[in-house]
């Protein structure tokens, strides 16, 4: 065997499946994180509020002894209380106790919501920015009116349709995540520690083609990228049941756009840096923000409107948005053009810069 | 001169190399023939110029100005041509760790389109068969160095460039590395420049020498015309009970005297010891000095580097 392009991806591929760290990182942390945030935010039977309920000292609280507890006077403990909805069991746990106790509990994240009473009203205490505490506002307001937690207008039908739970949104991106980390560590770094150890140096005093180097890493990188992207939908189809609506085309088109984009960035960085400690920082300030930014966990939306320009232009948002449009909007190959282009040029001109500018040496 | 020399043209020729980071002259107008089979060893101390030297040959680093001709040929324009014709090995050089000895020499071989009976024959050569299936980096220093030349000496290189290839290594690495290249010498009549810091390296390798500090050539030649050129050939190495009673180079013949502080001996360089130690002797027994040490020897390399530079060699 003697072409030396396919020994050099072969190399590439070796030096990487004998590490097992990278191994686990590849295809097991992607895994890990499925399960776990799936598992957070789908598999969820019933909710549960925290309350604490502080008794007032001339012993009024009627509205709540009444509805709750028979007109009994409550005593210092945790009460539990089951509300039977349609939506799902909602349960409430009252932390009957001090206010300084009860400031603690939500300092804690236990309570998110203190109740007092005060001339036979309820007063609730809760932070106007927690959804929660307004959430138990109405539901608690609405039970000592009604005597159920919903209003009685109007009905709730659960959306259960694939693509629209958590899941959904989260899986492409933990597919996009896993590429950018996979490309900016197992490229950049891979890199900067081989100029660093002489070994570019040594590989580019032969007859060795630079062309034939880079095609190799980008090459041996796209069959792991592959490989690790396959077994994380296999296995958030089996687990968790998440489909590819749209096309598979599509999908293989912006996998190898966004493929092209992060490889392009990993040699545009990895271009002049000569140690790994600078490498380390250097990958994780480009990959970081993009991590926190890009809505690969929640959405960017509710970033204000400013920031949201700019972080549409990210390359991981871009390569995020258009793999969702695909799994969970049925997206083809028209749909995802625009971000294919994107992608392949953004990927297309760092390259070219980082190789015009490349460190051999 | 080496007996080739007049007969062929030099393989490798500078002449006026210069070379400088920021106000540091590595390279110092440096000329130097290299001839078909010669064997020339750059000497000098760490950061003499060496390494900065040989990486100009070997296309690595671009030099301020001077020419460099390998075959007649410049690296500007024969950059993949001039690859085939040098082997070289870099002063530390790390292969890829998580790959097996064979699978390091299959990819470097495959950068000259050889296959795997090239493979196999430098694995004998150098003497790894029982580790070409391990990982790199299970390797010992010598097994490294030894992959490193094996990988220089993949393209059947007429010119081998070795930077300090035997620095941290054993005795017996380093003869095994010795008898490796002397064999390539007598059978394939190969040329080589190798930077040491070791003198009996150069010693029992080259037929040239060539010494450099600060960037410059402090002298060149065979050993043994290096040594002749001085006008010293011998050394007395005495050391003392006590202080010294008078100044050595009050003794008739001796030249230079010095204080090594590490043997704690002073060392005396002088034109005959037959004729100057008895002298010697007799001053010290009349002054009632007691001697603790005594040794005659001839000059070294070593010694040459000394009375040149005021430093040792592999300082």
């Amino acid at each position: 065997m003697k072409n030396s392009l396919l020994i050099l991806t072969i190399s590439h591929l070796k030096e990487f499946i004998r590490e097992p760290g990278s191994m686990f990182w590849s295809f097991g942390f992607p895994i890990l994180m499925s399960i776990g945030l799936g598992l957070a935010f789908s598999g969820k039977k019933e909710i549960m509020h925290g309350v604490g309920l502080i008794p007032s000292s001339n012993n009024q609280e009627i509205l709540v002894r009444n509805t709750f507890f028979g007109g009994g006077v409550p005593k210092d403990t945790l009460i539990e209380k089951r509300f039977d909805n349609e939506n799902g069991l909602t349960r409430y746990a009252f932390h009957i106790t001090s206010w300084e106790n009860a400031e603690v509990l939500m300092k804690r994240g236990i309570i998110s919501s203190i109740l007092t009473e005060e001339g036979g009203k309820m007063v609730y205490h809760y932070d106007p920015l927690n959804p929660e505490g307004e959430l138990i506002q109405i539901q608690l307001s609405n039970f000592f009116k009604y005597g159920h937690l919903g209003q009685d207008t109007g009905s709730i039908r659960p959306l259960k349709t694939q693509g629209m739970r958590y899941i959904d949104f989260l899986i492409p991106g933990l597919l996009t995540l896993g590429i950018m980390m996979s490309i900016m560590w197992g490229v950049c770094y891979s890199l900067i520690e081989k100029r660093s150890k002489k070994l570019l140096r040594r590989m580019v005093a032969t007859p060795m083609r630079k062309t034939d180097f880079m095609t190799a890493y980008w090459a041996s990188r796209l069959v792991l990228t592959v490989f690790d992207s396959v077994v994380l939908l296999v296995f958030a189809y089996f687990f968790f049941g998440v489909v590819i609506q749209g096309s598979i085309a599509a999908l293989a088109l912006i996998f190898l756009a966004g493929n092209i984009a992060f490889f392009g960035l990993a040699i545009l960085i990895s271009s002049h840096t000569a140690n790994t400690q600078v490498g380390n920082g250097m990958i994780s300030l480009i990959t970081t923000p993009m991590m926190v930014l890009s809505g690969i966990f929640f959405s960017y939306q509710s970033f204000p409107p400013w920031a949201i320009s700019v972080i549409k232009v990210l390359p991981l948002t871009k390569f995020t948005d258009e793999v969702r449009a695909i799994v969970n909007e049925g997206a083809g190959i028209i749909d995802v053009l625009d971000g294919v282009a994107i992608l392949g040029v953004f990927g297309a001109v760092t390259f070219f810069i980082g190789l015009k500018i490349y460190k051999w040496f | 001169m080496n007996p080739v020399a007049n007969q062929t043209e030099p393989v490798i020729r500078i002449e006026s190399l210069y070379k400088s980071f920021k106000d540091v002259k590595a390279v110092n107008g440096i000329n130097l023939k290299l001839f078909p089979g010669e064997f020339i060893a750059v000497l000098g101390p760490n950061g003499a110029g060496k390494t900065t030297l040989v990486e100009m040959i070997e296309g690595i680093q671009k030099p301020d100005s001077g020419e460099i001709f390998i075959k007649g040929k410049q690296w500007k324009n024969h950059h993949a041509e001039l690859n085939r014709v040098l082997g070289i090995s870099l002063q530390e050089t790390w292969f890829i760790e998580k790959l097996t000895v064979k699978e390091t020499l299959i990819l470097f071989a495959s950068f000259y389109k050889l296959g795997e009976a090239r493979v196999k024959e430098i694995i004998a050569l150098i003497r790894l068969e029982e580790k070409e299936k391990a990982y790199v980096k299970n390797l010992s220093g010598g097994q490294r160095q030894r992959l490193a030349l094996g990988i220089a000496l993949l393209n059947y290189p007429e010119v081998l460039i070795l930077d300090e290839p035997t620095t941290g290594l054993d005795p017996n690495a380093r003869r095994e590395l010795w008898e490796i290249l002397l064999k390539l010498k007598t059978e394939r009549n190969t040329s080589l420049i190798l930077t040491t810091h070791y003198m009996e390296e150069a010693e029992y390798l080259c037929d040239r020498i060539i010494i450099i500090d600060h960037g410059k050539i402090l002298a060149k030649g065979k050993l043994n015309d290096l040594l002749q050129a001085c006008d010293k050939h011998e050394i007395i190495e005495i050391g003392l009970l006590g202080p010294p009673p008078f100044d050595f180079t009050t003794v008739p013949g001796v030249q230079k005297s010095r204080f090594n502080s590490k043997d704690n001996a002073f060392v005396l360089e002088v034109k005959r010891i037959v004729e100057t130690l008895p002298l010697l002797l007799k001053k010290l027994e009349e002054s009632k000095t007691e001697i603790a040490e005594l040794q005659c020897r001839t000059l070294t390399l070593d010694d040459l580097f000394i009375s040149m530079t005021g430093r040792h060699l592999n300082a």
